[in-house]
């Protein structure tokens, strides 16, 4: 109460003082509820305190005006906002001014008017929403719309339970050698690049590779999965699972690493068994993070693997690899049609950045944390 | 020796009851079966590249056991051409790249590491808002075009230079660190460039570790900017030949005729190309591993 107004200059601190003791004086003159009066003189009290320790404390006569203090304070945090000045600059440069060059899915945008990419922005015809009304009418952004949420489900389907199990597994195992020899190993592929991880699928699926390869020595008929557009989304959720399982764990044993064994040994006095302690004190401890992961992953659908799928699409074909972030690097890197391009990217980012609100909002209302605190 | 001790179980608390033999099996099967998952690939790929023409002739193609252990496919990759280019160029834009995200990284993270100062929480949300969306690609590369960064190797450092999910990383260990041991050496004159060095730094050498690790990584692995910025095929690092040669089976430039011609098998060739690109992360991980602490890493999650 006191605390939220505390005096910003002196002479306005000593009116306000002023008022108050009025006020207050009346008020118990007045005869009303004298415990009101108590409070109102206390509180008046403190105040007094905290405007005194602001006129003669520490660091001096530091607050006679606002901008002198400003002017301490940067003097005193300059080499701290120094230090941030090149990341500061990266991101404006590669993260905001690139926004601002989504202008272009307005118009009709023409890389030789100019010499400079960007400056051919401020050249370029406006054409209002031409662009996403081609758009809307293309079937092929449509299929791209759908690969995207087929491979979206599926992982959410079958790569996502797996770290949470494999941390399961892994916690319950108590001897400290075998726990860290399992996770180095299953940690690994994460730090493999997506072309080392599919061309290690090439070597085990595909039409040389060595289950192909052993069938046709045994005078079976070999396969080609690598190549199948029909199996393109299991194959894509398998790349995940082998490169990214592992590393996902790591996440859920810390979790699981930070539920005190009383809760354990209590439930089991009150002779709850090994899948009981799982149920009722292990999954509850777990429950914050998967909702955060989940929140993520929800947010992110519409990213669904670019790299990983880019480097496929060749070998599948469009029909089955197109997702939204091929759909755009097709259709501007290599069309050159940069204004439609964008223009789907613009719609993809825009309803990501929906869905990532919306994910939020629906871990506040079942009271997890999310992403964000209210 | 100690290890056999570290192998064993340590004991159970007394009231838990000892698993069951079934259960005990179940769960060494699945987990020996993902273990083997990972490692069974990359042991065939390494063991091909290792194989002389005549055993991988033999296996009808990939060898899984092997039978006499030849160098000669690492020696044609790296006498010089495609592959010893693009290894160095890939060594070289890991190295630079890596130095340079770590400086800007440390410098922002230890600059937004004290709650209060001057527009902290400003700058703090600049970077925060970079995780909510992405400019998008076709903007992103109309600028890198505008910036002349195209066809240099800037084009593979820049823009991708810092993650902020590893700068949070760090600001949150170096928030950890005791304000007192701060405090003290700020009384004893020491700036902020000095305190960062001669305490922080030091204190945080497992976090620095492990972002260093994530960056070189990060620019070991890439090579969608390589193949959207670089139009010289010399100047492509070692992920983009590995596309030509393995994933698209193209014979390498200029040793077309060794294959051909002499004991060397192409399919060694592109197995000793994999493998390449394999080791240098497969050996420093699990250096780095053990600084992946409980909570290190989840930190920065929760804002």
């Amino acid at each position: 109460m006191s605390h939220s107004t505390v005096p910003r200059g002196g002479s306005e601190a000593e009116n306000q003082k002023k008022q108050r003791t009025a006020r207050s004086a009346a008020r118990t003159t007045a005869g009303k509820v004298i415990g009101i009066g108590k409070q109102a003189g206390t509180s008046e009290t403190s105040g007094d305190a905290s405007a005194g320790s602001g006129a003669t404390g520490a660091p001096g006569p530091a607050r006679p005006s606002g901008k002198l203090r400003l002017r301490l304070r940067l003097r005193r945090d300059r080499t701290l906002l120094l230090m941030t000045v090149p990341a500061l600059a990266l991101v404006l440069v590669f993260n905001y001014i690139p926004i601002l060059g989504n202008v272009v899915a307005f118009q009709e945008y023409d890389p030789y008017v100019s010499d400079n990419g960007f400056v051919a922005i401020f050249h370029s015809p406006w054409v209002g929403l031409e662009q996403f009304q081609r758009i809307f009418e293309d079937s092929a952004f449509w299929d791209a719309v759908q690969n995207t949420l087929v491979l979206f489900s599926l992982q959410l389907l079958l790569f996502f339970p797996i770290p949470i199990l494999l941390a399961l597994l892994i916690n319950s195992v108590i001897r400290p050698r075998i726990r860290a020899v399992s996770q180095a190993i299953l940690y690994l592929p994460h730090f493999f690049s997506w072309v080392l991880v599919i061309t290690v699928f090439q070597q085990i699926f595909g039409g040389a590779g060595i289950i192909a390869q052993t069938l046709r020595q045994h005078g079976y008929e070999g396969f080609d999965l690598m190549t199948d557009p029909g199996i393109f989304k299991f194959l894509v959720t398998a790349e995940g699972v082998w490169k990214d399982a592992g590393w996902g764990i790591i996440v859920f044993l810390a979790a699981l690493a930070s539920v005190s064994p009383d809760l354990y040994e209590a439930a089991a006095m009150d002779g709850a068994g090994r899948w009981r302690r799982m149920w009722h004190v292990t999954l509850p401890a777990l429950r914050p993070v998967i909702a955060l992961l989940l929140v993520l992953r929800v947010g992110d659908a519409l990213t669904v693997g670019f790299e990983q799928i880019l480097l496929q699409r060749d070998a599948v074909g469009p029909g089955a690899a197109e997702v939204l972030d091929t759909f755009v690097w097709w259709n501007g890197v290599r069309n050159q049609d940069f204004s439609y391009a964008a223009a789907a990217g613009l719609v993809k980012g825009v309803v990501s950045l929906g869905l990532v609100l919306a994910a939020n909002k629906v871990a506040h209302l079942m009271g997890e944390q999310g992403v964000y605190k209210k | 020796m100690a290890a056999p001790s570290r192998w064993a179980a340590p004991p159970r608390p007394a009231w838990e009851d000892e698993p069951s033999k079934a259960g005990l099996a179940g769960k060494g099967i699945v987990l020996v079966g993902a273990c083997l998952g990972v490692l069974f690939p990359l042991w065939i790929v390494v063991v091909t590249s290792l194989s002389t023409k005549q055993t991988i002739t033999e296996a009808g193609g990939l060898v899984m056991i092997p039978k006499g252990i030849t160098f000669i496919a690492y020696q044609e990759l790296l006498s010089g051409g495609q592959v010893t280019r693009a290894s160095i160029v890939s060594l070289g834009v890991t190295l630079v790249g890596t130095l340079f995200s770590m400086t800007v990284s440390i410098l922002a993270a230890y600059g937004l590491s004290r709650v209060g100062s001057v527009g902290h929480r400003w700058i703090l949300m600049t970077f925060l808002a970079t995780m909510f969306f992405g400019a998008g690609l076709i903007p992103t590369y109309l600028l890198v075009q505008s910036l002349g960064l195209t066809d240099t190797y800037l084009a593979l450092i820049l823009p991708s230079a810092i993650s902020v999910f590893n700068i949070l990383v760090l600001r949150g260990f170096f928030m950890g660190i005791s304000p007192e041991l701060i405090d003290s050496a700020r009384i004893d004159g020491a700036g902020d460039w000095r305190i960062l060095w001669t305490i922080v730094m030091p204190l945080s050498r497992a976090v620095i570790a492990v972002i260093t690790l994530f960056y070189a990584v990060g620019y070991w692995s890439a090579w969608f900017n390589a193949s959207i910025y670089l139009s010289d095929q010399d100047m492509m690092p070692l992920q983009n030949v590995m596309i030509q040669l393995v994933q698209k089976q193209e014979p390498p430039v200029g040793m077309g005729q060794a294959i051909k011609t002499g004991q060397l098998s192409a399919l060694a060739v592109q197995m000793a190309v994999m493998t390449l690109a394999l080791v240098p992360v497969a050996v420093l991980s699990p250096f780095v591993q053990r600084h992946f602490k409980k909570g290190m890493l989840t930190g920065a999650i929760k804002g």
